[in-house]
């Protein structure tokens, strides 16, 4: 019989570490997918942030990094400069990425540094079991804002892509979400054009991914999936905020 | 090259680390080691490596950390207040056992302090400054000529052991100009492989990981003493150090650095007046030479640490020493430096009751 599905050669045969029916291990096969499909495993340099993907360098079968809490981007900088021909990505979540690690996120895409981000925003901190994050909604409950994100004193979430998008060293970011297979499918796109991108050295380049934490947020996973569609997408709207590459035109 | 040329230490630190095979550089401005900086964005891209400036020591010291991971041969260089944000940074390095080269020129500490030669890191050197269980190379070259040999010497060992190195110097020896005769440029084929290194396994290989998280506390447990090992095997023959007119010494000065300089020239003045006295200079302050303090507690009457600070190296002294000879201390800090003529009187002080 003629088998159709399999697991992707970059993807380790080991049990992963996410709670069931967090998103992590979706991104993690479309990653292992688009770096199969354009054959790249072994020219692939991977970054593990601090957080739940912390233990992420078990799960791909490509060389891989493990970075201090924020620093993915100046990590995956240093490696970039010695292997200029290799894909290197990092894999950073919202507290990683828009919080602690915000100087160095920025200025990558300033330096127009050829790697590319994943990112991970679920808008909340899931390793350390459930904290505010930058880009946690108002009066979203978490565990340290009990009584709900309020905007006098934790202010507003932070608008990652938007921001980006402001950056002239950043050639392509676009915000999609793995709430719906057509959303996956759209996720996956991205993420291939984002490492496009980067091998044609047309600089850096982002792709945030609205993903769920149904542990943390309190939620079945089928409730989490919802929730991206109703509470996260109304405040982080899906699309391509910087597109410099020829077929782009979101400038 | 066989021609000495005239050279400020911190360009001549920049063109040593060149000519042993750094292609990397990865710095944010600070004084007083501004002059390595700036020489290295002037030569390296001709050599063709990278200078970058980072955002902030902390990038800096990350991209440190991408590079060596990814198997090259690579540097920053600060001052305290940077190096003390550097630390994050270097505990991971030394936890995923990561060679690299870290330049400390150091200032008046603590907090900003200011920017003039002083010696108070020593601790942070020397005695971890990050978390967990580890330690650096530490070199303290003491004129130029050393600052560039010990620059090969440090990315030589870093790798052979596979763990930071670090050079201690101060804004002095940072600025002054001495003439310098450096090595030929090495071959880049000729640096140590690195099997471990992250460069895209081509297929051909199992993946590479770097990485210093172990959350299983046995596994970690055996790392830990598997590098202690790696430690005390450095303790007890990298050591390095130089001794002066000890061995009929009565009172022996130790004194690293710049400031050994100007404690040679206090010695010498006190052997012209026909006093008893030596000098040992570290050269490594980690490991520390304990090896010439044991031999010399049997020969000679009492040691004088002097420093430029309120006292950090006279405790690895008095470890050394252990309790058979008194340990004297005399220091100056906050930038300023010890004179020949008060460190001469320090040794009359204690000479006289001998």
């Amino acid at each position: 019989m003629e088998k159709i599905f399999d697991r992707p050669h970059s993807l380790s045969d080991v049990v992963l570490s996410y709670c069931p029916g967090c998103t992590h291990g979706v991104v993690h096969r479309l990653i292992a997918e688009v770096v199969d499909e354009m054959g790249l495993e072994g020219k692939t340099i991977g970054i593990a942030p601090v957080g739940c993907s912390v233990t992420a360098y078990n799960f791909f079968e490509f060389d891989m990094q493990e970075a201090a809490h924020g620093r993915a981007p100046a990590v995956a900088t240093g490696i970039k400069r010695v292997h200029p021909d290799n894909l290197v990505f990092t894999y950073q979540g919202d507290g990683d990425l828009a919080a602690i690690g915000t100087a160095e996120t920025i200025h990558s895409a300033a330096r127009a540094e050829n790697i590319t981000i994943i990112f991970i925003n679920n808008t909340i901190y899931g390793m350390t079991g459930g904290q505010m994050a930058p880009t946690s909604l108002v009066n979203q409950v978490t565990q340290t804002t009990p009584y709900g994100r309020k905007v006098e004193n934790q202010g507003y979430p932070v608008h990652v892509s938007e921001m980006m998008a402001t950056i002239k060293g950043a050639c392509y970011v676009e915000r999609v979400s793995v709430d719906s297979i057509p959303n996956i499918k759209k996720t996956k796109a991205a993420i291939r054009k984002a490492f496009e991108c980067q091998l044609a050295g047309k600089g850096f380049s982002l792709v945030e991914i609205l993903s769920t934490c149904p542990t943390n947020w309190g939620m079945t996973p089928v409730e989490a999936l919802d929730r991206i569609r109703t509470e996260m997408m109304p405040e982080f709207p899906l699309g391509v905020y910087k597109d410099c590459t020829d077929e782009g035109g979101v400038r | 090259m066989g021609n000495k040329v005239l050279m400020k230490g911190n360009e001549a630190l920049a063109e040593a680390a060149m000519r042993c095979g750094c292609r990397f550089f990865f710095g944010y401005p600070i004084t007083p080691q501004t002059e390595l900086a700036a020489y290295m964005a002037k030569k390296m891209q001709k050599n063709g490596g990278t200078f970058l400036q980072a955002e902030s020591e902390i990038a800096a010291i990350n991209m440190v950390y991408g590079a060596s991971g990814a198997g090259a041969r690579v540097m920053t260089s600060s001052s305290s207040p940077g190096i003390s944000l550097k630390q994050e940074g270097i505990s991971y390095i030394a936890g995923a056992d990561l060679p690299c080269l870290i330049v400390n020129i150091v200032r008046g500490g603590p907090g900003l302090g200011g920017i003039q030669p002083a010696q108070s890191d020593y601790f942070q050197a020397t005695k971890g400054g990050g978390h967990g269980d580890y330690h650096l190379l530490v070199f303290a070259p003491s004129s130029v000529q050393e600052l560039a040999d010990l620059t090969s010497l440090a990315f030589d060992k870093a790798d052979e052991y596979r763990m930071p190195a670090m050079i201690m110097g101060d804004g002095m020896l940072g600025q002054m100009m001495e003439p310098v005769e450096f090595k030929e440029y090495v071959d880049l084929k000729d640096l140590p492989e690195k099997p471990w290194a992250t460069t895209g396994t081509q297929m051909k290989r199992k993946k590479n990981i770097i990485n210093s998280l172990y959350l299983t506390p046995e596994e970690l447990e055996e790392l830990c003493v598997k590098r202690q090992e790696r430690y005390n095997k450095i303790m007890e023959t990298e050591a390095l150090y130089e001794e002066i007119q000890t061995e009929d010494a009565d009172l022996i000065i130790v004194a690293y650095g710049t400031l050994a300089r100007i404690a040679m020239s206090a010695v010498s003045e006190a052997r012209s007046q026909g006093l008893k006295v030596g000098l040992i200079r570290p050269i490594t302050l980690w490991p520390f030479p304990a090896k010439v303090f044991e031999k010399r507690a049997e020969t000679s009457k009492a040691f004088l640490s002097v420093e430029m600070s309120m006292g950090q190296m006279v405790e690895d002294v008095k470890l050394s020493v252990n309790g058979k000879r008194p340990v004297y201390f005399y220091g100056r800090t906050g930038g300023m430096v010890p004179q020949q003529s008060a460190i001469l009187a320090e040794i009359k002080k204690y000479i006289k009751n001998m």
